[in-house]
């Protein structure tokens, strides 16, 4: 009898990657874009250099890695906190639907909206 | 423990566990805010790409969306999501050594030494970030 295959070590090696790309990048990213100037009072990064940033072939292919790997780090950690946290041990299958697809969604979203 | 497995166990007899069962010892409390740190990265990154298109449509919807970062609310919402994302990156990067074991030269690098080379990356990351926004 063959056992069906598992899609577990590909899930926790995007979960590993996106945990690790948000580490490293996310709060300084957070700290200049929003902290910055929304609570501290500094002024925002100027349009152009933020537009040149995020317009050029680096910086849409970083963004698109970087949000595709931290959604689904996203998806792997928040269905395990239901599934220990809450206990929702029978509805697994359902979970793992909705916050794998909710990932899957929003990465397609994203990537068009990055490249258009 | 793979959830598939729990269909064909046995039922035995198992003390029904309170639904806040983590609100019980700091460390329970730690591990599931931590968890919930991935809510903050999510929300993060949705953001990002956002404000990358508000970018794209000029410099006076730009402005808008600058104002809306200013409105005390969000303001204090994003202080709050700053504080859980360096949790998740803090807690990351001391998770690092205990996951890899670096050899060099047949012998173990100890995890003081990977997790200075973590640090190290996250100084050189968020560098890099300052960098591209600022300059």
């Amino acid at each position: 009898m063959r056992r069906p295959r598992s899609g577990e070590p590909a899930l926790w090696l995007l979960f590993s990657a996106g945990g690790t790309l948000s580490a490293l990048f996310l709060p300084a990213l957070v700290a200049i874009l929003w902290v910055g100037p929304g609570f501290v009072g500094t002024p925002s990064p100027a349009h152009g250099t933020l537009a040149a940033a995020a317009g050029g072939l680096v910086g849409r292919a970083f963004l698109s890695v970087l949000v595709v790997l931290a959604l689904f780090h996203w998806a792997h950690r928040f269905r395990y906190t239901l599934y220990d946290g809450l206990q929702l041990y029978h509805l697994n299958q359902l979970i793992a639907v909705l916050t794998y697809g909710v990932a899957t969604a929003l990465s397609l979203a994203a990537v068009a909206i990055v490249w258009t | 423990m793979n959830p598939a497995y729990r269909r064909y166990h046995p039922r035995w007899h198992r003390e029904r566990m309170p639904i806040f069962w983590w609100l019980r010892k700091a460390a329970y409390a730690r591990f599931i805010l931590r968890e919930l740190t991935s809510v903050g990265v999510a929300y993060a990154v949705v953001l990002l790409v956002i404000q990358a298109h508000m970018l794209g449509l000029g410099p006076d919807a730009y402005a808008r969306f600058v104002a809306w970062l200013r409105s005390p609310v969000v303001a204090g919402l994003h202080g709050a999501l700053l504080l859980a994302l360096l949790f998740h990156t803090l807690t990351w990067l001391h998770l690092a050594p205990r996951a890899m074991v670096v050899r060099l030269g047949g012998r173990r690098v100890p995890d003081t030494v990977v997790l200075a080379g973590h640090y190290a990356a996250w100084l050189g990351a968020s560098a890099f970030v300052a960098w591209a926004l600022l300059a």
